[in-house]
């Protein structure tokens, strides 16, 4: 099976038990199960292969020139992940049919835990870090979703937030040593970086990045100082504590630690890192986890704790050291996910994890017993179960471990924690089943259905038989190691087996377990002490870390966004003004290259009536209509600017849109108060002034400057002056670059103006549904209204020119192409030439004879515009590319057919209909505020006499 | 010529950013508008300035730069539709609390500094 369908098969499976609620918990199960299954058996299907030492690979480009690729490799290490994260997903899914009580929606508990798997398989599959990233943010999001799952606790909650936010960080720390570690090598390829040891070990950049890595992984596997999220994560379900945060998702740090090995390991910095954090992590957690008297919180510290193990084995450096780690980690995940299946079983029927609330489950639930007992005496390192071999391997390779000139301090440390391991172990059993049976259990308990003991029975079994035959596991273990190791080292020849003989080890070994029992004959004074201690408590510090943090975000945000625009307006234009100057003074400035063109008496004048029109507007704009009028000046002006600097098609696009723009103003205005009045003070006035001159300034400044060099490479526009008659077939270098060369950006540009029509029509409906409308109802216009609404001359005129208007329109149409034109122009001009029928003979006789609507005229224009570019693939061309002939109809002359007139077609309809749904919104909130205006065009309106007497 | 037009695009900056910095919709919006003339002609004259040469071709052998040009065509009729829809939310939040203050009442007269 190709390991993209391995990988995806999750994420599939994930999209259906969320949808098949309804069919029953039984479907849902069932449904993830199988998905589950094909994901197994296609892995399994692979063994052949990885156990004859290959790397299977496979892979397809996404973005190569970022190096993202989407590239997947399965080897010994990778295999060995999949197969834990898909082996014990089955028996997880099994065991949560059964756990989950009918009240809870397991559809949303199954696709949650799918996605998670998915995402855990991609990480142990990527070839590729950029990739791995991705899937490694997405085990982070479905854990979060799957300790909040019961909503309704808090616990879970605050467990979700705090795990997000810890291993979030830790992701995006990793996120920056991984770009580190790529630019190094020049490759974000897994199994390029796993070549170039080396170049990785000199680079000067190495030790951040080795710092950002093992961020991420620590934080991920809860070492210390962050492994204070893992006991709040607790407040998952217990399935999801089984599978994620003991068995799975807690080890992605370790995956990591163990895939970067071979380049990252071996040095002072990773062992000291490295060693220093596990071994404090693991005796801290024995420690910590033998006082919870929780039993989820007893196995969550003791998750905490041998994951500290792996990691200072994997921080020895050593080959050994590598073998054990990955030999624990196997036997920790069979042990530890079935004793958190216990405990869950022991919650489910006794409806309490509170150890001092148990004892004497023995007798009423054999068989929960024996499972726990077994996993728990391998836990504690008893002989002929397997975490007793690879503890001892374990306690083997602290004996040769010298850290800080010590060589007494790791395998003292060592034995520590496997003294209080074993203490909590034996605490475990004694306290929970052993002892008298009780009569104030919360419930009856008694075994459950072999739904729910199945699973972590089948779990035992592989820890006895591994115990006691571990030369079955061997294989399959070095065949891991070695590829953890890669090229650096051989495989160590040592055998797995239960007696090495009279050596240091094993004397450390029963010292600990010895000692485990000492610690548990004297439990009680111990946690009198334990409770007079007084702690830190990892939460409350997180928790007042986190208002810290919100605190000063809020100080900040209030500060400068505090719901006063004209605040942001101004830091805004400052900002701008300030970094402006910034690069104008610290920046090289070269000298001019063109020379200054003479200035003309018309052109002074034309900049006179632009100057003096916008300081009028400045200083009367508190009269709305006449700031108005002012703008349109400016307007003028500035089309008149267009048409002297040699750009016609601009002037005539900036015409048309300043009257459509000032008809829109004066719609708006009618409903406005038409003055502002004064409400700032002088020196908020003179300090607006003082922004508003600096800012005209270095714009001024900004323009002059490059108005007098040329540009610093030669622009495109060459290319576009060559081409635009030979490949576009058209005179009009301006319409040709919109119609053809960047057709795509016009496509683009008519859509966004459809959408704002869209909107402002959107808007327009909310108004007319909501209170506004009975405001508007009850609104009476604030200034007397003309007696004759549609003067005669006006609707002759208009109704006269309609077709002459139309005419010009299509003219323009269709010279674009050749001639000052286009599209654009022609949409504004014949969308002009229909307001002004409405402005004229009034709205209700304008939409009576509107034949369709303006959507569907938007509608049509992007549809065109889109099937011409669509055309060009039928021809087996890239989207939009146009063509264009000639040809000849007797009697006319020869004239020219081009695609992009088509395309022109679509970019004139979506600018009429964009522009007149615009206007046409605005005139109905008018309609809606006035009386009833009549079919008839010629009307006097009577009440106008009314009104101003009474007024 | 250049000092012209630069010290139009600075007086149109300059007016506008006052307009801008007001505290009614309606002026913003005027204010919005002239920062609107403002960058299209900035944009248009990065093509430099040329009198006479209008990039139609034909047996000339000068032309101004095209490509700047058509920028700022599209960039004019996309700006009518964003007046359009600022002018229908300034019209709905007036309409809608017969108030066409821009910024947060409540922070108005909770910080009366601001004003200043």
């Amino acid at each position: 099976m190709s390991l993209f369908l391995i990988v995806a098969l999750p994420f599939l499976g994930a999209l259906l038990p969320g949808l098949m609620n309804s069919a029953g918990r039984a479907a849902c199960a069932g449904v993830t199960f199988t998905f589950s299954l094909a994901a197994f058996v296609g892995l399994l299907s692979h063994a052949p292969a990885v156990f004859a030492g290959e790397v299977v690979q496979t892979g397809v480009d996404w973005m190569p020139l970022l190096g993202l690729n989407f590239n997947l490799m399965l080897d010994g290490l990778g295999f060995f992940f999949a197969l834990l994260i898909l082996g014990i997903g089955l028996l997880i899914i099994t065991y949560a049919r059964y756990y989950l009580s009918r009240k809870d929606n397991m559809g949303e508990f199954f696709t949650y835990l799918l996605l998670f798997q998915g995402a855990m398989v991609g990480i142990v599959l990527s070839d590729n870090i950029l990739i791995l990233l991705i899937f490694w943010e997405l085990t982070s999001l479905s854990s979060f979703l799957l300790i909040g799952y019961w909503k309704h606790l808090p616990e879970g909650r605050q467990g979700a937030r705090m795990a997000l936010a810890v291993t979030g960080m830790g992701g995006l720390a990793m996120i920056g040593g991984m770009l580190i570690l790529g630019q190094i090598v020049g490759s974000y390829d897994l199994s390029v970086i796993l070549q170039n040891r080396e170049m990785i070990q000199e680079s000067p950049l190495y030790l951040p990045a080795l710092i950002l890595i093992l961020l991420g992984c620590f934080t991920k596997s809860a070492q210390f100082p962050f492994h204070f999220w893992l006991p709040h994560a607790m407040a998952a379900p217990t399935p999801v504590s089984a599978y994620l945060h003991s068995a799975t998702m807690v080890k992605a740090g370790i995956f990591l630690m163990a895939r970067m090995w071979p380049v990252l390991s071996g040095t002072t910095e990773w062992f000291v890192i490295v060693t220093t954090a596990g071994l404090i992590t693991m005796v801290l957690g024995a420690v910590i986890g033998l006082f919870k008297h929780d039993l989820k919180a007893l196995l969550a510290f003791s998750t905490v704790s041998h994951l500290g193990l792996i990691t200072m084995l994997l921080g020895t450096g050593t080959a050994f050291g590598a073998m054990a780690a990955v030999f624990h980690i196997l036997n920790h995940a069979t042990f530890k996910a079935a004793l958190f299946m216990s405990a869950g079983i022991i919650d489910h029927e006794a409806h309490t994890r509170d150890i001092r609330r148990l004892g004497g489950l023995r007798k009423l639930m054999p068989v929960t017993f024996v499972i726990a007992t077994l996993a728990s005496l391998s836990m504690a390192g008893i002989p002929f179960l397997n975490g007793f071999l690879s503890k001892e391997m374990m306690l083997e390779e602290a004996l040769h471990t010298t850290l800080f000139g010590s060589p007494w301090l790791v395998p003292v440390m060592a034995t520590v924690g496997a003294l209080f391991s074993a203490a909590y172990c034996f605490r475990l059993i004694s306290h929970t089943f052993l002892g008298p049976v009780r009569d104030d259990y919360p419930a009856k308990p008694h075994d459950p259905g072999f739904g729910m003991w199945g699973p972590p029975a089948l779990l035992v079994v592989l820890v006895v038989v591994i115990g006691c035959a571990p030369f079955l596991a061997e294989p399959f273990v070095k065949m891991v190691t070695a590829s953890v190791l890669g090229t650096t080292a051989d495989v160590p020849y040592n055998y797995l087996k239960i007696w090495h003989g009279l050596v240091p080890a094993l004397y450390l070994s029963i010292v600990a377990v010895v000692g485990g029992l000492i610690v548990l004959a004297l439990f009680k004074p111990l946690l009198r002490a334990w409770d007079a201690i007084p702690r830190p408590e990892a939460k409350v510090i997180f928790d007042a870390l986190i208002a810290g943090c919100v605190s000063i975000a809020r100080a900040v945000i209030h500060g400068v966004h505090n719901g006063a625009f004209s605040r942001y307006a101004a830091i805004f234009a400052i900002a701008v003004v300030t970094a402006g100057y910034h690069a104008w003074t610290t920046g090289t400035i070269a000298a001019p290259t063109r020379t200054v063109q003479p200035v003309d008496p018309v052109s002074i004048g034309g900049w006179l009536m632009l100057v003096v029109a916008t300081c009028g507007l400045v200083f009367l704009h508190r009269n709305r209509l006449l700031s108005l009028i002012l703008i349109g000046i400016v307007g003028l002006m500035v089309s008149v600017a267009f048409v002297y600097f040699s750009a016609p098609d601009l002037a005539m696009t900036q015409i048309t849109v300043e009257v459509v723009t000032i008809i829109l103003l004066l719609l708006a205005l009618n409903f406005l108060p038409n003055q502002t009045p004064v409400e700032s003070t002088v020196l908020r006035r003179v300090r607006d002034g003082a922004i508003a001159i600096a800012g005209g300034l270095a714009t001024m400044a900004m323009a002059y400057h490059y108005l007098l060099r040329d540009a610093v490479t030669t622009p495109i526009s060459e290319f576009h002056l060559a081409n635009s008659y030979k490949g576009g077939g058209g005179n009009n270098v301006v319409n040709v670059i919109l119609v053809d060369f960047r057709g795509f950006d016009t496509y683009g540009e008519i859509i966004v103006l459809g959408i704002a029509a869209l909107l402002i029509y959107a808007l327009t409906e909310t108004l007319l549904n909501g209170p506004v409308r009975a405001r508007l109802l009850n609104r009476l216009p604030d200034q007397p209204r003309a007696g004759d609404m549609h003067p005669m001359m006006m609707v002759v005129l208009t109704r006269v020119i309609m077709p002459v208007v139309l005419m010009v329109g299509f003219y323009i149409f269709l010279r674009g192409h050749n001639e000052p034109g286009g599209g654009f122009i022609a949409g504004l001009i014949v969308s002009i030439a229909v307001v002004m029928q409405y402005m004229a003979s009034g709205f209700s006789w304008a939409s009576a004879r509107l034949r369709y609507p303006y959507h569907g005229v938007i509608g049509a224009g992007v549809l065109i515009a889109g099937l011409t570019g669509i055309g060009s693939w039928f021809v087996a061309k890239p989207f939009l590319t146009s063509d264009f002939t000639y040809v000849r109809i007797p009697p006319f002359e020869k004239f020219e057919l081009a695609t992009a007139a088509l395309f022109d077609l679509g970019v004139f309809l979506a600018v009429v209909g964009a522009v007149m749904l615009s206007l046409e919104s605005f005139s109905r909130l008018a309609r809606r505020a006035h009386v009833e205006d009549s079919d008839h065009p010629m009307d006097i309106d009577p009440s106008r006499e009314l009104n101003q007497e009474g007024v | 010529m250049e000092l012209l037009v630069a010290s139009a695009i600075g007086i149109l900056t300059a007016a506008g950013l006052y307009l801008v910095l007001r505290l009614r919709t309606f002026p913003v919006i005027l204010g919005v508008s002239l920062l609107t003339y403002a960058v299209n002609v900035f944009l248009f004259s990065s093509g430099r300035l040329k009198v006479g040469a209008p990039p139609i071709l034909s047996d000339a052998t000068n032309y101004t730069d095209p490509l700047p040009q058509a920028l700022v065509l599209t960039a004019i009729v996309i700006s009518f539709g964003m007046t359009a829809v600022v002018v229908m939310i300034a019209l709905g939040s007036y309409l809608g609390s017969n108030d066409d203050n821009v910024n947060d009442p409540k922070i108005e007269t909770e910080e009366p500094e601001d004003l200043i």
